[in-house]
């Protein structure tokens, strides 16, 4: 495993979790560091999706741990794991299409006065929330061309980086990304790599799912290989790595780490 | 067009600035232009039939019948500003046709019996509010499939209550205050001589649409109508409380329904049991016509007027040239088919815009 001089953002020590006769995850264990992007490779069923979704409070562990900066968020729920500053972006984004770049960022939390009046009675401050959204794209130099425009009319790039931005707006210390250019053409998926390297570079710790091999060396500081709920080699993602990374996904070699 | 992503895209891993596509960006601002024509298209429906109408009547543009046509399109308009936000949340309220009549029912008997302006008022609102609970819970808490079902139940359940408590009569009278309301004219908007032309119910309608305005846009409440109608499962995951803004949105939907009850009332001097048969079907065509999508986060208070007017509009112009009553209701349905149709259309446009993005953003 990687040292790092600073403790891990993450520790996942010896996850388990089972659906029916299936072991999903069979003693799952790895840290992430800050301002580090672990990929997580393995094939369709290889326990990926249960992992992320354990630790970001979807799923209940059947033992082991799951620790942020320290802080046992095991049992916590999902609510609690992103108040945590675990922030997940799924494949299908989450995102409200009626609404603009603004509007998604701070749905749910919506910056309002006076507080003394109920949540839902509360006077939105519109001016304060786009100057924040503007100030964000910025920092993570994401140019839309029209922040008032609905994110249906924006292009999938686009709406990836908006709910990228959107997982990183409220200093969060982890994201999780889900495949984040599944759906997108060359272009638009290097733009989004470029977000993920800025995220980095905010010392925002990063596990990132990919099928794409170059994608994750292109990234990935380190990549773990999940094969049938269990971690089975965890390496260096470069050129040299990259027959043992497809071995490891395939179950051609055994555990290793190099 | 497509094909030259892939160019553009070795120009970016190279870390040079990527040249725009001058083809892309010419049809994307095409597009920006049909979008925005498109996006007025209940205004122009509106627009081309007062032209129209103007053009063959001479006494449309008359003070008189604008006044009228005003005065009748208020109760549709108050039940659209309810509808537009169930519809918005991707629901539906069946019930505000027979939630009027009920709640105009309870309001003349009440007065009836109490000669309480206040409490007939109070209890015409509240009996349209409890409704639209009563529609909330039903669909949030009974876990129904859908507010087909609930509101469906509703249309019946009220329209029976509403006869049964008025005996299948009209209860005749109403407080003087809200006749003023619902037939008066305002005097002091000039044009009218000393009787006015302006009805006092449109007045009734711009305060409540001011109020629906200022509750959409300004409060965390209507952003989170729109967001639980845009995306119910991201609502969720956002820490929206998706079951008590749906509850809400029918209730202030029933609260309108008894708006409406009131107006009818003053209009009629009376609380009829069958005052609202089928309005509930005008309120929906009215939402639909503006634009809004049964897909849900859609639709403006502005917008749902607009139905409102094309509906009221049509039928006081076929009124006005003698034609055939049934000839309304068929228009209505050709309105409804045209004004959906432009929408489809803005769709496929939004998705062609949506791609060039891709190709042409910088």
């Amino acid at each position: 495993m990687t040292t790092t001089s600073a403790p891990p953002v993450l520790q996942v020590r010896d996850a388990a979790k089972r659906f029916g006769a299936v072991r999903a995850l069979d003693g799952v264990s790895f840290d992430v560091g800050r301002g580090e992007v672990v990929a997580l490779l393995g094939d369709n069923g290889a326990g990926k999706s249960t992992l992320i979704k354990a630790i970001s409070g979807v799923h209940r562990l059947d033992s082991g741990t799951v620790l942020l900066d320290g802080v046992d968020i095991t049992a916590a729920g999902a609510m609690a794991v992103r108040a945590h500053g675990v922030e997940t972006v799924y494949q299908d984004l989450a995102l409200f299409d009626n609404l603009d770049a603004a509007a998604n960022f701070f749905a749910g939390r919506e910056l309002a006065g006076p507080s003394r009046m109920p949540r839902a009675l509360r006077l939105m401050r519109h001016r304060q929330m786009t100057d924040r959204t503007r100030e964000l794209l910025d920092r993570l130099q994401v140019s839309l061309p029209d922040l008032d425009a609905p994110v249906a009319l924006m292009s999938g790039g686009q709406r990836q980086a908006v709910a990228v931005a959107r997982a990183v707006a409220f200093s969060s210390k982890l994201v999780i990304l889900d495949e984040p250019t599944a759906a997108l053409g060359l272009r638009e998926s290097a733009r989004v790599l470029d977000l993920v390297r800025r995220l980095k570079d905010d010392g925002v710790a990063v596990i990132l799912i990919s099928h794409s091999m170059d994608q994750v060396m292109a990234v990935a500081d380190r990549a773990i290989v999940l094969r049938r709920g269990r971690s089975v080699g965890e390496t260096v993602p470069t050129a040299e790595n990259h027959e043992r990374l497809v071995a490891w996904i395939v179950g051609a070699a055994g555990h290793q780490t190099i | 067009m497509a094909r030259q992503a892939p160019q553009t895209a070795l120009a970016v891993a190279g870390g040079s600035a990527p040249q725009e596509p001058p083809r892309a960006a010419a049809a994307a601002r095409g597009l920006t232009l049909a979008l925005a024509v498109l996006r007025a298209g209940p205004a122009a429906i509106l627009g081309l039939l007062v032209l129209v109408l103007g053009l063959v009547s001479d006494v449309f543009w008359s003070l008189e019948n604008i006044g009228n046509v005003l005065n009748q399109s208020a109760v549709i308009c108050v039940l659209a500003l309810g509808q537009l936000l169930v519809v918005v949340t991707r629901g539906i309220d069946l019930s505000v046709g027979s939630n009027l009549s009920l709640s105009a029912v309870v309001g003349a008997l009440v007065w009836q019996h109490q000669s309480s302006t206040v409490l007939a008022v109070a209890a015409a609102l509240a009996t349209g509010t409890a409704v639209g609970l009563v529609n909330g819970l039903l669909f949030v808490k009974g876990r129904l499939p859908h507010p087909f079902i609930p509101t469906l139940a509703m249309l019946t359940a009220a329209s029976g209550l509403a006869l049964y408590l008025s005996h299948s009569e009209t209860i005749q009278g109403a407080p003087p205050l809200v006749d003023e309301v619902g037939a008066g004219r305002i005097a002091a908007v000039p044009g009218g001589g000393d009787i006015g032309w302006f009805p006092t119910a449109t007045f009734v309608v711009v305060v409540v649409a001011a109020l629906l305005v200022l509750a959409t846009r300004g409060l965390v409440w209507g952003r989170w109508v729109y967001a639980v109608g845009g995306n119910p499962e991201a609502a969720v995951r956002n820490g929206i409380p998706v079951p008590s803004v749906l509850v809400s949105v029918y209730a202030v939907c029933g609260l309108l329904a008894g708006v409406a009850a009131l107006l009818t009332m003053g209009r009629a001097d009376a609380g009829s049991p069958t005052a609202g048969a089928l309005a509930e079907l005008d309120a929906i065509a009215a939402v639909i016509i503006g634009g809004a999508s049964f897909l849900g986060g859609r639709g403006t208070v502005l917008n749902a007027l607009t139905g409102a007017f094309v509906i009221a509009v049509m039928r006081n112009g076929l009124n006005l040239l003698g034609i055939d009553p049934n000839w309304q209701y068929m228009a209505t349905g050709v309105v409804i088919v045209v004004a959906v149709e432009l929408d489809v259309v803005r769709g496929h446009l939004e998705s062609r815009f949506r791609s060039l993005q891709a190709v042409s953003a910088p």
